[in-house]
């Protein structure tokens, strides 16, 4: 059923990663992300393999669940792979040259890392923010992350509250969007066979009526808020208040001390690195 | 005066094409609330009665300054809400005082968990950190859902939502809570369930509880009924006179409690049995009585 949909694939659990604040976790992930991105030597590469393996560790999600969510983006992962290696164009002599077709060392190294990087980048901020990480306490830590920002007149709070409102009725509406399904069903309504376009006309008898739903609900929410004494974020107070830990700073400090290991990777004279990254990479694949 | 928690002289109200109200009443559209004088004391248990739009929602909304009125004055608790110089944080005051429970459970729960949701209204009036906890344990051990504290409010049933809501608003500490057709939505077990809370809160805390309802059994409850008709208010009394008034209620699209329309139909061919008797019990009494006496036309 569709109801099974679980949005943003929390799991629930009490490791080290669970137990940070969300904030922290906000701030490692754009830190990471960074990382991923600075990242272009093996030697690099590999120092983001360990970040990432470590983070996996630490939040205790079992590799299962880690290569399912790498599992949609495998054919997006092939192609691009599949490109970098046709179309690179390297110096030397082309490995395999067959017709018009040359693949040259520098595609294949290149499609490597291409990939290598994608998978890093999902994996790692998957396993810091959405496996690990309850949306409402996303939503929370987004809030007081970007909470300066109200100073210069951005609506945060209106923004968080869509936010929370967005999560609290998905299952509603999923709900809903099951029921009148089978209503229209019972009714003969066929959703599953036809052309695209048949399936496209089949969909309309089901938006209208959650669109007009949807619009009944928002304005009985309305009134409901209202009637609780909602007036945005003028003088309010909340039940669950953030606040940073030890434990946090601790991997605060970690974050930066791997992005500056990540900075100082990049800008160390490419003939160094890069002949440490030659060996290295010779090593790991050309040895074995 | 001193003991009416709510108070209105000549209320009246029309919505104009997008639903707010307008400064004139308008020949075109009828009102949707004309002319309602009614007080209700502290601690008043009341039942609100009428067929669909005659106007009970409206009369509602316009207690806790959800609508403003064209015409006419509330007070509640001894403040005029209908005066000029009216403030917003007085207005905030008014709907913290006067809470409102609605029909569709999930059109009024809006965090993704249930202690969240219940802390929603205190977190709105601003109190303290360990103020709103104390206020969310209680609330929700008034209503029976403490344990579900953490659960997600779409995984509940109709009944533990409704009651979900309910715990929202006592978390508030209102002195009124109107139901509005909040047991509409529910099978038998959490309509009993949140009548239940509702008339706990009468009792033990003094709370005034409004319950607009179609279900006359819910109403006989009550220590008092309002009929309210197209926009009048038509009767006001006890629930043994109103729905003695079998005709009458017939005549405005309502009925009586199923026992005491079986009681009416009864003497109405002329056996002899009082037609003022309302609970179940109390029918129970009558038609025992009457096949006593074997059953004999009057
Ligand atoms: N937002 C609105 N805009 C315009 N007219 C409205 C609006 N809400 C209610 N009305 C009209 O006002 C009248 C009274 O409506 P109200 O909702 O108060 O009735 P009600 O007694 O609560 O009915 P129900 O039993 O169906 O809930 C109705 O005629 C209705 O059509
Ligand atoms: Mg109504």
């Amino acid at each position: 059923m569709i109801s099974d949909i679980t949005l943003g694939q929390f799991f629930p659990g009490n490791s080290p990663i669970h137990k940070l604040d969300p904030r922290t976790k906000l701030l490692l992930t754009v830190a990471f992300i960074v990382a991923v991105f600075l990242a272009n030597s093996p030697l690099a590469f590999f120092s983001l393999f360990l970040a990432v393996l470590t983070l996996v560790l630490a939040s205790q999600i079992s590799f299962k669940v880690i290569l399912k969510g790498i599992k949609p983006i495998i054919y997006v992962l092939i192609f691009t792979a599949l490109i970098n290696i046709f179309m690179t164009r390297g110096e030397g002599e082309p490995l395999i040259s067959f017709y018009i077709i040359k693949i040259y060392k520098e595609g294949i190294i290149r499609a490597f890392f291409m990939a290598f990087r994608v998978i890093l980048l999902i994996i790692g901020t998957s396993v810091l923010l959405t496996y690990t990480t309850s949306p409402i306490s996303l939503t929370d830590g987004i809030e007081s992350l970007l909470s300066p920002l109200k100073k210069i007149g951005v609506p945060v709070h209106v923004f968080a509250m869509m936010m929370t409102i967005a999560l609290r009725f998905i299952p509603t509406l999923i709900e809903e969007t099951e029921k009148i399904m089978n209503a229209q069903k019972s009714r003969g309504a066929d959703f599953s066979s036809g052309s695209l376009i048949k399936r496209a006309k089949a969909l309309i008898p089901l938006l209208i009526p959650l669109f007009v739903s949807s619009f009944k609900r928002a304005d009985e929410l309305a009134i409901a808020m209202e009637c609780r004494c909602y007036r945005g974020d003028k003088n309010r107070t909340k039940l669950v208040k953030l606040s940073y830990k030890p434990k946090d700073f601790l991997w605060f400090a970690f974050g930066i001390l791997f992005i500056s290991l990540m900075i100082a990777l990049r800008i160390i004279p490419q003939h160094i690195s890069g002949s440490i990254s030659e060996e290295l990479f010779n090593f790991l694949f050309f040895k074995i | 005066m001193e003991n009416c928690i709510i108070k209105n002289e000549n209320l009246s109200f029309v919505y104009d094409d997008e639903g707010t109200s307008v400064s004139a009443v308008s020949a075109v559209i009828p009102p949707a609330l004309d002319d309602v004088t009614v007080s209700i004391k502290k601690g008043e248990y009341i039942a609100v009665l009428g067929h669909n739009g005659s106007g009970k929602s409206t009369f509602a909304k316009l207690l806790n300054m959800i609508l403003k009125p064209i015409n006419g004055r509330v007070y509640i608790d001894g403040k005029d809400i209908t005066c000029e110089e009216f403030t917003e944080d007085e207005m905030f005051e008014v709907r913290s005082k006067v809470g409102m429970v609605f029909q569709n459970p999930d059109n009024q729960l809006v965090a993704t968990v249930v202690e969240e949701d219940v802390a929603f209204g205190p977190e709105n009036l601003g109190l303290p950190r360990a103020e709103i906890r104390k206020r969310v344990d209680e609330a929700l051990d008034v209503v029976g859902m403490a344990e579900y504290a953490n659960h997600a409010p779409h995984k509940l049933s109709g009944g533990q939502k409704q009651r979900v809501a309910i715990a929202g608003i006592i978390a508030m500490k209102p002195k009124v809570i109107i139901f509005d057709e909040s047991t509409a939505m529910l099978d038998p077990l959490g309509r009993r369930e949140v009548l239940e809370i509702m008339e706990k809160l009468n009792r033990e805390d003094n709370i005034t509880v409004i319950n607009i309802t179609h279900y006359m059994e819910e109403a006989a409850r009550a220590d008092r009924v309002l009929i309210i008709n197209d926009g009048k208010l038509l009767l006001d009394g006890s629930p043994r006179e109103i729905f003695s008034k079998v005709d009458f209620l017939h005549s405005i699209g309502l009925e009586s409690p199923q026992g005491t329309e079986l009681l009416f139909e009864l003497s109405s061919l002329g056996y002899d049995v009082p037609t003022d008797a309302i609970s179940e019990d109390e029918c129970y009494d009558a038609l025992k009585t009457l096949l006593g006496k074997g059953g004999k036309l009057a």
